[in-house]
């Protein structure tokens, strides 16, 4: 029985004490307490972003010549050879001009709006069937390779934190500024006699066209 | 009985019943599949009532009321009856380069009531469906932070919990058809979209835990997939209603919804909702990474292109009849029903039009409705075995108005991919068939 209230007390005072410590900071009060403290190491081990602006690029260096050679190890298979593209793979050369046509191609070289993220795909998501196998300096060289595909780099250009950080692209300001506009098609709720015009048939293709997969029992 | 009895069984009054419509090999195979007993859910647009067995119809005594039945050691985790093997979801292998980055589409037609059961709520993965081991797997919030923090997911389902139905969908839902109908069947016109309730803490709670500087403006969450997908959101919706969760349907996540952990962001597109979460990075301005640049960006005809498009916009689809589910019985009575969602909030009203969009009726909301959730609509409709068409036309609670496909087009072109939202055409043909056209 007094060991319990002994208990009970020793609880009360940590929790007074808990209390206490919370009043130094406001938003401590609301703290629930869980978790830990992650040490710098954990995060570094995970920290691999790198920001529109080039934060978050590591040190290293790569240049467009090594990058061709590790571009056919790692990725021309998908990517062809010329950044073309193979079957339903990305390209990720060519296409500018054509955003505006009717069918646009968009590319590393004709829609990305900034260079720095090619960097940070590479590294999180590439090679598709091995991500975050590369080294950094493999990466700024592939990297370096494929902005060369695009005519943004010349061949003997070699690529680190700074130089890709400076890189403007073609389609730097293909972005509408001003987040996002809609709504931007706006209906009425029209209830009787709502047309003007008889209905037309646009677009009957689908049962002719044949694209749509089979069910599993065909 | 002998098997070929069995197999032969349902077939002779099958065959004279409707051998015009069905394939007999088919059916042989269908019929065989089954163990002999009727095969209700048969392939593409057949009629919803198949003759089945008479053996196993009045005045006989079936089959399965002469023998014991499944004990309860035979199902620990039970599974869909036999006979629904077709309710599955699907993929279409041309969309895209490789089945890990690919997507597949919930089976609309053949769900009912909101919510998507968990083994059919649709996938979409950039590098496949890791099976995180959750003893290991850590959350780390760091960043524009007081206190860096790493949980363990024990942690995390530490905190108040809270549950809330919300719909989820990919931005290129219907994206297939932004230049003229072209998929057969509201599976692969409308099923990147799922239901469910999900259950986690909110985000808010979590990121007070670490503390967020001022000049935090947006977060970075990433996944622990082999694509480590990221997205970049705004701190107003990461602190307003966005949660961090860990089961769905009353069960923990499905790895291909994001064991152990992921998120949630309500009546946002999809693709945010960053599934197997491992780290949260608070910063002062977007990323600018490659899923919110060169994917999930909405061309416009002018060649300039829309960012942080992250609204799913009201949207809805008649979902009976469909394609899939023809109308079976002739003319007569049918309720037409279908599937509301709207990004911004409740749905206020859903009107149907059986003559093309030239007359409307409001239709009979299923309660309850839930603000960036699924809604049921239904409606009573006398068909007169003619051609006609069928349109449902969602409102949502800000007076936002479901859009024609015209009008969409006329505000952005045809190469947007995503966010297409417009008014679903259903053209029922004199026998009853289902097609999808697009009418202006």
């Amino acid at each position: 029985m007094f060991r319990c209230l002994r208990r009970a007390s020793a609880l009360a005072l940590a929790l007074a004490a808990l209390l206490s410590a919370g009043t130094v900071d406001a938003q401590t009060k609301a703290r629930f307490g869980y978790g830990r403290a992650a040490t710098p190491a954990e995060i570094a081990g995970w920290d691999i972003d790198v920001d529109a602006l080039g934060r978050g690029l590591p040190p290293g260096k790569g240049s467009v010549k090594d990058g061709e050679e590790l571009y056919m190890t790692h990725c021309a298979g998908c990517h062809g050879e010329f950044g073309e593209g193979a079957g339903r793979y990305p390209e990720v050369a060519g296409g500018r001009g054509t955003l505006a046509s009717e069918d646009p191609r968009k590319t590393v070289g004709s829609y990305w709006p900034y260079a720095p993220p090619l960097f940070d795909y590479i590294r999180r998501a590439m090679p598709f069937p091995s991500p975050q196998s590369l080294s950094d300096d493999e990466i700024y060289a592939i990297t370096a390779y494929v902005l060369s595909l695009n005519d943004i780099l010349k061949d003997d250009d070699v690529l680190d934190a700074t130089a890709l950080a400076k890189i403007v692209m073609p389609n730097a300001k293909g972005f509408v500024p001003g987040g996002d506009p809609r709504p931007d098609a706006r209906n009425e709720a029209c209830m009787k006699n709502c047309r003007s015009e008889p209905l037309r048939v646009t677009s009957d293709l689908a049962q002719r066209l044949g694209v749509t997969p089979k069910r599993t029992g065909d | 009985m002998s098997e070929d009895a069995k197999t032969r069984g349902p077939v002779e009054p099958m065959a004279r019943d409707a051998e015009r419509k069905f394939d007999r090999r088919r059916f042989l195979r269908g019929a065989a599949a089954a163990g002999g007993a009727a095969v209700g859910a048969a392939a593409g647009a057949l009629p919803a009532v198949a003759a089945g067995n008479p053996e196993n119809q009045p005045p006989n005594i079936p089959e399965w009321s002469k023998s014991l039945g499944a004990s309860v050691v035979d199902r620990p985790y039970g599974a869909p009856s036999p006979f629904e093997k077709e309710v599955v979801r699907r993929s279409v292998p041309w969309l895209t380069a490789t089945p890990e980055s690919a997507i597949n589409f919930a089976p609309l037609g053949e769900l009912h009531g909101t919510i998507t059961p968990n083994g059919l709520h649709f996938e979409r993965h950039h590098g496949g469906a890791p099976d995180v081991d959750p003893t290991d797997h850590r959350l780390i919030v760091h960043g524009l932070v007081e206190r860096p923090l790493v949980f363990t997911v024990a942690d995390i389902k530490r905190f108040p919990s809270v549950s809330r139905i919300h719909f989820l969908e990919c931005p290129a839902n219907g994206g297939m058809e932004w230049k003229g109908a072209q998929m057969v069947g509201v599976q692969f016109t409308h099923g990147m979209l799922s239901n469910c309730e999900w259950t986690g803490v909110r985000l808010s709670i979590v990121l007070n835990e670490a503390g967020i500087k001022p000049e935090a403006k947006w977060l970075l969450a990433e996944g622990a997939d082999a694509a480590a997908m990221t997205r970049s959101i705004p701190i107003e919706k990461a602190m307003d209603d966005t949660l961090l969760v860990y089961a769905m349907n009353g069960e923990a996540l499905r790895a291909e919804q994001g064991y152990p952990l992921r998120l949630i962001v309500p009546g946002w597109e999809g693709n945010v909702n960053i599934k197997w979460l491992r780290r949260l990075k608070l910063g002062d301005q977007p990323w600018h990474h490659r899923e919110e640049t060169s994917k999930y960006t909405d061309l416009m005809a002018d060649g300039r292109a829309r960012q942080f498009t992250f609204v799913m916009e009201a949207n809805s689809v008649i979902t009976a009849p469909c394609p899939e589910k023809p109308l079976a019985f002739g003319a007569g009575r049918y309720e037409i029903s279908g599937l509301a969602w709207s990004g911004r909030g409740k749905i206020k009203r859903v009107d149907v039009s059986t003559d093309g969009g030239n007359n409307w009726r409001t239709a009979e909301l299923q309660s309850p409705v839930l603000s960036k959730a699924v809604t049921r609509f239904r409606l009573p409709w006398r068909w007169d075995g003619k051609q006609t068409f069928l349109q449902s036309r969602a409102l949502d609670e800000t007076g936002y108005v479901q859009p024609t496909i015209d009008q969409l087009r006329a505000a952005r072109g045809v190469n947007s991919v995503y966010h297409k939202n417009s008014i679903h055409t259903w053209r029922i043909t004199p026998k009853g068939e289902v097609d999808n056209v697009q009418v202006s």
